[in-house]
């Protein structure tokens, strides 16, 4: 029967019906006053009747409305299609046959209809039902859209209409998905809404909860007791966390069910008003200055009537006492503010689930960006118990050295192929030169080392200052890393992130390889674990160091030109890392890979979760990082993947 | 002669490797013991695991008249429990005097605030010159540590060992560097030094063992392999085939 | 190191560079005293006489932390943080005493004398008005009182060095590791000090504080001279403080846990509570330097706190001599005196025909570099020239294991 209309309407809209020309008329005319000078607000009940009607023409009629070309005759009242002629005369055409009824009207004759901006938007809206099943599917978009954009009761009939005819296989779920929205919240059968509700229990998209929410809207009441034939959210109990005592008070006095308190600034101003020479209430003014005095003053003037009495604590708890405090929902059938109950409990435990991937994603992201920054130091600070504080500026060199790269290399995609290995280069030569001219010298000494390394890291951070300013430089992601990866309304990551993480991959396989299978890596871990023995193989340590102090380095500026893509480039961007690159190393035990991955991880993912705790305050997220690691030293002083026995050199 | 230190079933391993395994030893007070044994027998090994600087996976280490477990202490405590070390490498304070460095290891109240407050008596001047009296550096009490020969710097550890009055002596390989001449006087010392208290040498120098003819215990392992004195040990079949047969 | 040839002589005598010091020291105050413009002929303008009171202040900072890096060997990177902690703790009382007494001057007109918990509610959101609060923190329950604010000086850098100091001393951190957690330590602090709702005005900081409540008729010029005489004498005492304490016997401990800790641990020394002493000793005297700097600077936020302070510090120490006590004291006011001189735009610029160099941007990387080059070729800094006028030569057989060397064990050989 349904699929009937449905089909019925279909075709009285498509097809244009010439028989029943009279009765859009008739509809016309029954609105006459709203048709021939619509407000915004009036005219719903018009447009409501007319897609009501299911007439045919009445497209037409409403785009030609819209379009200012509706005329009343003046004689009859009879609304036209009107067209100027060029001799300031008018031709008048039927409605809705747009037959020609006459020639050469003069202006006097008619009244023009001329909708206001907000009346034709309205009209436009409503136009949109006989665009779901255009043929053109851009319209048919537009149309959806518009429709989710505001979803009316008046344009279910039309969705639901437009749904099997519809062939784009996404559309149609969109329209259905619609659908379901209009017939939960405003479907005239319980049991349809019930089963619309039901559907809509998987899907955690915005939209869903919030019309979830909205059927399940409810007001605040306070009574003295519960009533019966309300459909009862909940019941409040004064003094709990939903509802604290002064709030539930707050509620009675509002509803006019018992006296406002009188606080402090009311006894102030009370008093004020009614200092009778240097006294108030018997009290002198000057012995006012504590507030029992004042108390005690009012008291005085409360007993002469002069001022309402104070509530006393007891007046408030007996009328707490006396009343109930409730929710009610806007819906009156419970059955179906149940089933609403039950989906939004299902979507929220879905909601829960997909926050917890994206949560996760979230960590493995940052993990993966703590992995790049401190890896290069782990492996120099493993192999050469050197720390390089200047670690943050061979970052901040990367990322410059992107960012020079792209204002030689305008493609975005072939300046990133460019930049990486150069960044890597540049960097490695710094890193080698630094290792060569500064730090060869201090080896055994490593406080020094640092505070070397610190003095090489303000002088090149302000030389990247003088030469590139203050202001953040670009460095801009090619297209095909722009935009996110959207699995859901809740789970999404952006393609950057994804990407830094596979860099990070290829980084970790990369070193695994290089320290597990090839001479250098042997050599390395020689020089690591016994440098003396190793030097007696023949392996020379200094040439070894160089090797790692520039590979240490060339990682960060690979580091550097990946944080650039996402975060700004500043002489000041090493400086945001240095301190979690170290902790990551401090966590994670030096001198190990594996350790820096754990200890990416682990940082990443506190933080994360603090975040979550506490998500509107990254400041206090890191505060409590850090105080996290002071205590975890406590448990693992060598970090995740400590180093045992002699080979750790305590 | 009572049990002043007994190792009993001491294992430790270090990512996989035995140091020390099922190790068991008594030393009595006052006594002069030798510990010998090939590279990594375990010998420092069991010195860090006597001294708290390694704790052990299992096993005992009591200590005393009153059987304290010394596992549970930390180096300091061990310390001042009456347990002295001598290093390998003479380990004094080079940028201090030999007086300070004295004076630092004379035994007394060891709190930072009994320190802050620490005036040195006549008593603890007359010791300090005492010892440097029986180290042969009376005349070097001015001079800082960095100064000294390595000889010199060796008995100066000795003598800081014997400020702090311990009872029982652990002595790393002490006559490493050292000129005939010093190696017999570093052998009176000890000799001496082992007539009041325990002291266990731990050497790789047959003849200096020889020297101070005392019982020897041979580590293989982390495991006494046999002990005795040096010619009934040098005798034992294990003993050629793992150590003096290499 | 001063020698001790007889510990009987008096304490002056054997440490002639104390007498040295607070001789120059005085004779420093009385010159300046003499050239103020509240005591003297005027020739030094009061925000100078500031500059030269805040310099002491830094130099007594940088004393103690020659007292914990240069002669017990932890580099520590949050000593500047004990100094801001030291600068809030008194910033609270400055901040609410004059506070209370702007509210009190606006309350008179009131038609009724105020309550107790009208002025303290006014002055609450004077304060903390401009983080959108109102209401007291917990943290400033004793801010009404100079008495107890001052107690706070000392307990709140005292109290924190000394549970951190617990913490990781207990943990056996060390050496590069303790520097780097104490440096995350300073970066927890200073973070926690940027949130709007850690109580302390998130970066606003506290403000006003060169106003003394009660002395406002008291000029400016009068105010910095008080400020900078009590500076030299907290420099002067703390000097004696710390020389007193490197040169006893615990002085000897404290040396010897640098070089070489693990034998002092086993002389039967508690090395742990060596360090906790000296790192706690050290930003008590730390959090005094900073109660005085902060009323001379005026303003205190938590940029000050930030690491990079901390380690400016040990640059400081570093350039002017670690192991010194007089070498830090060159150290901080040479390098911070020099510091406001280039970027303060008093240097003239350099013109290369091609490029010009402004002090202004340059003066970062002069300082870097030259920490640098004083790292690698001056490891003993300016004060090592004493020793050159001394004519004292450093010990010769250091590092001296003997002919033995390749049988020394790693760790055994010399300290990493």
């Amino acid at each position: 029967m349904l699929r009937f209309i449905m089909l019925a309407l279909v075709c009285a809209v498509l097809l244009p019906v010439t028989g029943r020309a009279q009765d859009l008329q008739k509809v016309l005319q029954s609105h006459h006053a709203e048709v021939a000078d619509p407000g915004r607000r009036t005219v719903g009940v018009v447009l409501d009747d007319l897609l009501a009607s299911g007439l045919p023409g009445v497209q037409t009629f409403l785009e030609r409305w819209q379009d200012k070309e509706v005329a009343v005759r003046v004689s009859d009242g009879q609304f036209f299609y009107a067209e100027e002629a060029e001799d300031d005369t008018y031709t008048l055409f039927a409605i809705p046959g747009a037959e020609t009824v006459r020639t050469g009207v003069s202006r006097d004759a008619i009244e023009e209809v001329k909708p206001n901006g907000g009346v034709r938007r309205e009209i436009r809206n409503a136009l949109v039902v006989f665009q779901l099943s255009d043929p053109d599917i851009e319209k048919r978009r537009d149309a959806v859209q518009a429709i989710g954009r505001s979803l009316k009761p008046s344009h279910l009939k039309s969705l639901q209409a437009a749904i099997p005819g519809e062939t784009d296989p996404a559309l149609k779920a969109r329209k259905t998905r619609l659908a379901a929205y209009l017939v939960a919240r405003y479907g005239k059968v319980a049991d349809a809404r019930i089963a619309a509700i039901a559907g809509l229990s998987d899907d955690i998209s915005v939209e869903t909860r919030a019309v979830l929410s909205q059927i399940l809207e409810a007001r605040p009441g306070v009574a003295e007791a519960l009533p019966r034939d309300a459909n009862i959210a909940r019941v409040l109990e004064p003094g709990s966390d939903d509802l604290s005592r002064a709030e539930a008070y707050a509620r009675l006095v509002d509803a006019g069910r018992a006296r406002a308190v009188v606080n402090a600034a009311d006894i102030r101003d009370a008093l004020a008003a009614r200092i009778d020479g240097a006294r108030v209430g018997g009290v002198p003014v000057a012995q006012l200055d504590t507030q029992a005095a004042r108390v005690r003053a009012y008291k005085v003037l409360a007993t002469d009537g002069a001022v309402p009495p104070l509530v006393t604590p007891a007046e408030q708890a007996r009328a707490l006492q006396e009343h109930v405090f409730f929710e009610v929902y806007r819906e009156v059938d419970s059955r179906i503010t149940d089933a609403a109950r039950d989906a939004q409990a299902s979507v929220a435990m879905r909601l829960a689930a997909g926050k917890a991937v994206d949560l996760t994603l979230d960590a493995m992201s940052l993990a993966s960006i703590y992995f790049l920054a401190a890896i290069g130091l782990a492996i120099t600070f493993g192999v050469m118990g050197v720390i390089n504080m200047a670690h943050g500026e061979f970052i901040m060199m990367g990322a410059y050295t992107g960012y020079l790269v792209q204002l030689v290399v305008p493609d975005y995609t072939l300046s990133l192929v460019v930049a990486l290995p150069l960044a890597f280069a540049v960097t490695f030569g710094a890193g080698v030169a630094m290792e060569r001219l500064v730090i060869r010298w201090l080896y055994h000494r490593p406080l020094e080392t640092l505070l070397a390394t610190f003095g090489i890291s303000i002088a090149l951070q302000q030389l990247a200052k003088n030469i590139f300013g203050t202001q953040a430089r670009p460095l801009t992601s090619p297209g095909w890393l722009d935009g996110a990866l959207v699995i859901n309304d809740v789970i999404q990551i952006s393609y950057i992130r994804i990407a830094i993480f596979v860099l990070a991959l290829l980084f970790l396989g990369l070193l695994l390889f290089v320290l597990n299978r090839t001479r250098l890596g042997l050599e390395v871990r020689a020089v690591t674990q016994n440098r003396g023995m190793a030097a007696s193989m023949g392996i020379n340590p200094d040439r070894i160091n160089m090797l790692t102090f520039g590979l240490g380095s060339g990682i960060a500026g690979i580091a550097g030109v990946a944080i650039g893509l996402y975060a700004k480039v500043t002489s000041e961007m090493g400086q945001d890392y240095i301190v979690q690159s170290f902790m990551t190393v401090v966590v994670g035990g030096v001198g190990n890979v594996f350790g820096a991955l754990a200890g990416a991880t682990m940082i990443g993912f506190f933080q994360k979760g603090i975040e979550w705790f506490n998500p509107s305050n990254t400041l206090a997220a890191q505060t409590y990082m850090i105080l996290f690691i002071i205590l975890f030293i406590q448990v693992r002083p060598k970090g995740i993947m400590a180093l045992k026995g002699r080979a750790a050199g305590d | 002669m009572n049990t002043l230190l007994e190792v009993s079933g001491v294992s430790v391993s270090f990512d996989g490797f035995r140091a020390i395994n099922n190790l068991s030893l008594q030393i009595a007070e006052p006594e002069l013991r030798a510990v010998i044994g090939p590279n990594g027998a375990g010998k420092t090994t069991f010195m860090d695991i006597v001294t708290g600087k390694t704790r052990p996976d299992t096993g005992r280490v009591l200590w005393g008249e009153k059987s304290v477990s010394l596992l549970s202490m930390s180096e300091s405590r061990i310390a001042r429990a009456g347990i002295g070390r001598k290093f390998q490498k003479p380990t004094v304070f080079e940028a201090q005097t030999v007086r300070e460095n004295l004076a630092m290891a004379l035994r007394n109240p060891r709190g930072p605030f009994k320190v802050l407050f620490y005036r040195e008596g006549s008593a603890a001047a007359g010791r300090i010159a005492a010892l440097a009296d029986e180290i042969g550096l009376s005349d070097a009490l001015q001079r800082p540590a960095g100064e000294l020969s390595h000889g010199q710097k060796q008995w100066l550890e000795i003598g800081m060992l014997l400020a702090q009055e311990p009872r029982l002596l652990l002595v790393d390989e002490p006559a490493a560097g050292m000129t005939l001449i010093e190696r017999e006087r570093t052998t009176e010392l000890l000799q001496r030094a082992a007539r009041t208290r325990a002291v266990i040498v731990v050497e790789h120098d047959m003849d200096f063992v020889r020297r101070l003819g005392c019982k020897v215990t041979v580590l293989h392992e982390g495991a006494v392999l046999a002990e005795g004195s040096l010619d009934h040990v040098t005798q034992n079949r294990d003993v050629i085939d793992v150590y003096l047969g290499r | 190191m001063p020698d001790q040839a007889t510990p009987t002589r008096p304490f002056a005598a054997r440490h002639p560079s104390v007498l040295w010091f607070i001789a120059a020291l005085a004779l420093f105050t009385l010159g300046v005293t003499v050239l103020s413009e509240a005591t003297g002929v005027g020739l030094i303008s009061t925000s100078f006489v500031k500059t030269l009171g805040k310099m002491l202040c830094l130099c007594l900072v940088a004393i103690a932390m020659d007292v914990v890096w240069g002669y017990c060997g932890i580099l520590s990177l949050g000593h500047f943080a004990f100094f801001g902690l030291g600068g809030y703790a008194i910033g609270m009382w400055l901040m609410y005493a004059r506070t209370e007494q702007i509210v009190l001057d606006q309350m008179t007109n009131e038609v009724l004398p105020p309550t107790g918990t009208e002025i303290k509610d006014a002055i609450g959101a004077q304060i903390f008005g401009v983080v959108g609060a109102t209401d007291f923190p917990v943290i400033w329950a004793f801010s009404h009182s100079l008495t107890l604010q001052l107690l706070m000086v000392v307990l709140v850098p005292g109290l924190l060095a000394l549970v951190f100091g617990w913490l990781a001393f207990r943990a056996r951190v060390a050496g590069v590791y303790l520097s780097i957690l104490t440096q995350a330590m300073t970066l927890a602090l200073a973070l926690y000090l940027f949130q709007n709702d850690s109580g302390l005005r998130g970066n606003n900081g506290l403000s006003g504080l060169q106003n003394l409540p009660g002395l406002e008729s008291v000029p400016q010029a009068q105010v910095s001279i008080w400020f900078f005489w009590g500076s030299a004498l907290a420099l002067g005492l703390g000097y004696l403080l710390f020389a007193w304490v490197v040169s006893g016997k615990i002085g000897s401990v404290i040396r010897g846990i640098r070089d070489d800790e693990a034998r002092v641990c086993f002389l039967g020394y508690n090395v742990e509570g060596y360090k906790l002493f000296v790192f706690t000793l050290t930003a008590v005297v730390a959090g005094v330097g900073g109660a005085l700097y902060y009323p001379q600077a005026g303003i205190i936020n938590p940029a000050e706190v930030a690491p990079i302070a901390s380690i400016y510090l040990a640059v400081w120490v570093a350039i002017g001599g670690r192991g010194r006590l007089y070498g830090a004291v060159i150290g901080a006011a040479l390098v911070s005196v020099l510091s406001s001189w280039f970027t303060g735009g008093g240097a003239p610029d350099v013109d290369l025909g091609v490029y010009t160099i402004r002090w202004t941007d340059w003066w970062l990387v002069l300082l870097g570099v030259g920490f640098v080059a004083v790292t690698l070729f001056f490891p003993k800094g300016i004060g090592g020239l004493f020793d050159l006028v001394a004519h004292r030569v450093a010990p010769v057989r250091v590092g001296d294991y003997g002919p033995d060397d390749g049988a020394k064990r790693k760790e055994e050989g010399p300290a990493e």
